[in-house]
């Protein structure tokens, strides 16, 4: 049964459509990761469901209770904002118990709390420090220390991990991992960063301009996108996007001329109609580097090594450049001619709208 | 000439420059204060007595001819009387016109500033007959009201602009931890900006206190705040520039020891939102 049930949720600022008709339901104990290009809509998405920001149409049910139109202070949820948002007058031990004060919880409780609380993030030994006093992690700690005490229902982040410095983001990543596994408790996460959004969700939500592109796992997602945007959005490197404008339909495949060069795609694999034109879509560890023959040649324009693996930026000759994953130890020269193989299997196709053209997988 | 030179001589220019306009600034009290210590023929004698013996007779007599606790006592009531109401109203109006501001919030603002380019003159009649037939010519109840009206604007504009530049997120982590539009108000907003709020009252307490136009057409003697009992030494019988000064050295005398103490907060309040 959904938990956070949100119906045709829709936002207008004067002239402008922020939210075009949010239809998401989330489960109890959920981790869900909002994700998209900046002005897609997440943050006022997650601000909505906060109730900082009203919504001018649908609905927003938290538990079986309507809080469309409730205060933010009456929803139960706890947020962590991207600056932190401490107190800056209060203790770090006085902006734990802020909303327990408020709540007026007896003050043996809130000791209690505070200290379990304060101990599980390693803020024992900050109580009494004010919050200019502590680094960027430290604040970022308090600030989940300040939503962890009062046990809500949700908890909602706004790109928390953004102001940090690159290896901090890592570990904290990790402990907000484990601070779910521990709790349980339903998490919504906004980030425009993918890669946060793959290694923390159970399930990814993608917003595109004010609209929500595709809800499901982050390997569904890499894996099977529904258009050509959550394909290019999602994975580092990017997806290759190779047009293939002209197709020679034969009997049973379908040849895609690229350039002079072709790829056959066995015709049954098509739901529906036969397309005349496609883009055709292939991540970078889906095409190899081969001695001679393969499907594409190409000059090699740049080669970054990553030690584990490298990514060769290949220029094909209708100028595009697409990026091949390569093995460490492969000697490449820059500017010399390569040929690609392209595995068939993994390729997934766009029509001219842009969206995924149904295919049936291979049967391995 | 080296680099460091031309720095060194920079500063000395600069630094000059600071020191002749704050003397000239400065000249007028020193020369109100030396004044106040000389006869009545010394004060008026040109060129000027630069070296007499001092005396106090101006302040005795000062203290003879008018009760200077009485009208220091109404500068007080009033000046602080009307900054404590101005801030009562300015504190709500400020904060929500710079955390839920409407699309008329600039209008208002801007309205209210306008106010202060008005002449007091053009609404002297209209203020003198309201506070002639509700009674409260001569009182200090009338002087806090008008006081309070005229600093208003410029009290709210004060706050508002310091609320406006407090992280709004901080209100919303607040709001998202469940507290009512009053907590915020009086466990966030009051507790971050006590700064801002007392440098504001001080200058609010400062501009009551050196007002005269209001103070001195509304009020005769029972309410007669300090400015007009400076005022009464300018009497048809002619100047009396001894004793005046003797009597506007006892009027300023409170303030700048207030305004010494509480020097910090004043250059605070006057800056601030100017630099960041």
């Amino acid at each position: 049964m959904s938990y956070l049930a949100i119906t045709d949720l829709q936002k207008h600022y004067d002239n402008y459509h922020a939210l075009r008709g949010i239809n998401l339901s989330i489960i109890e104990g959920e981790f869900v990761v909002f994700v998209g290009p900046s002005g897609c809509g997440k943050s006022t998405l997650l601000r909505t469901i906060a109730g900082l920001e009203s919504s001018t149409g649908g609905s927003i049910e938290l538990d079986g209770r309507d809080i469309t139109e409730l205060a933010s202070s009456k929803r139960d949820l706890a947020m962590v904002f991207q600056s932190y948002a401490l107190y800056p007058h209060m203790t770090v031990a006085d902006n734990l118990s802020f909303a327990l004060r408020l709540a007026k919880v007896s003050d043996a409780e809130i000791q209690e709390k505070v200290r379990s609380v304060s101990a599980s993030l390693q803020l024992d030994a900050l109580l009494d420090r004010k919050p200019k006093e502590l680094s960027g992690g430290q604040r970022q700690r308090v600030a989940i220390g300040r939503a962890i005490v009062r046990q809500p229902k949700v908890f909602l982040f706004d790109e928390p991990l953004s102001n940090l410095d690159a290896a901090l983001r890592v570990q904290m990543r990790l402990e907000l991992a484990r601070l779910h596994k521990k709790l349980g408790t339903t998490m919504i996460y906004v980030t425009h960063d993918q890669v946060e959004a793959m290694t923390l969700a159970d399930r990814v939500v993608i917003l595109n301009a004010g609209q929500i592109e595709q809800v499901g796992t982050p390997l569904e997602l890499y894996r099977k996108p529904n258009s050509r945007f959550v394909a290019e959005f999602i994975g580092t490197p990017k997806m290759n996007l190779i047009p293939a404008d002209k197709i020679t339909h034969k009997e049973d495949e379908l040849v895609f001329d690229m350039f002079g060069h072709t790829i056959h795609f066995p015709a049954k694999r098509i739901k529906g109609t036969q397309p005349d034109s496609v883009i055709v879509g292939i991540r970078p560890e889906h095409l190899t580097l081969v001695p001679e023959g393969g499907d594409l040649t190409g000059r090699i324009e740049l080669v970054e090594h990553l030690g584990s693996e490298a990514y060769a930026h290949i220029q094909l000759q209708n100028d595009q450049t697409i990026i091949v994953k390569a093995g460490a130890r492969l000697e490449l020269k820059d500017g010399q001619e390569v040929h690609i193989h392209v595995d068939v299997n993994e390729i997934i196709l766009f029509n001219d709208n842009d969206q995924v053209v149904s295919v049936i997988p291979e049967e391995a | 000439m080296t680099l460091n030179q031309q720095r060194k001589l920079k500063t000395f220019i600069t630094g000059l420059f600071a020191w002749t306009i704050a003397l000239v600034l400065f000249f007028p009290i020193f020369w109100m204060f030396v004044t106040s210590f000389k006869t009545e023929l010394q004060a008026i004698s040109i060129p000027p007595t630069l070296i007499f013996e001092p005396t106090l007779d101006n302040y005795s007599e000062v203290q003879e001819r008018s009760d200077y606790i009485h009208h220091a006592f109404n500068s007080i009531v009033t000046a602080f009387g009307s900054t404590i109401l101005a801030l009562i109203i300015a504190v709500p109006a400020a904060f929500s016109m710079a955390f839920a501001p409407g699309k008329r919030t600039k209008d208002v603002l801007l309205w209210m500033l306008s106010t202060k380019m008005l002449p007091a003159v053009g609404v002297l009649v209209p203020i003198y007959i309201l506070c002639r037939d509700y009674g409260l010519l001569d009182s200090k109840t009338a002087l806090v009201i008008i006081f309070t009206l005229m600093n208003l604007p410029i009290v709210v504009w004060m706050l508002f602009s310091y609320f406006k530049d407090l992280p709004k997120e901080i209100l919303e982590a607040a709001r998202m931890d469940g507290a009512t539009p009053w907590d915020e108000v009086v466990k966030v907003v009051l507790p971050l900006s006590m700064g801002a709020i007392s440098s504001t009252a001080l200058l609010s307490i400062v501009l009551c206190w050196n007002e005269s136009f209001w103070s001195l057409t509304l009020t005769a003697s029972d309410a007669a705040p300090l400015t007009a009992m400076i005022a009464s030494y300018s009497s048809p019988e002619g100047l009396f520039w001894a004793k005046l000064s003797a009597a506007s050295t006892l009027a300023c005398a409170p303030i700048v020891v207030f305004g010494w103490f509480c020097q910090k907060q004043l250059v605070q309040g006057l800056t601030f939102g100017a630099v960041k």
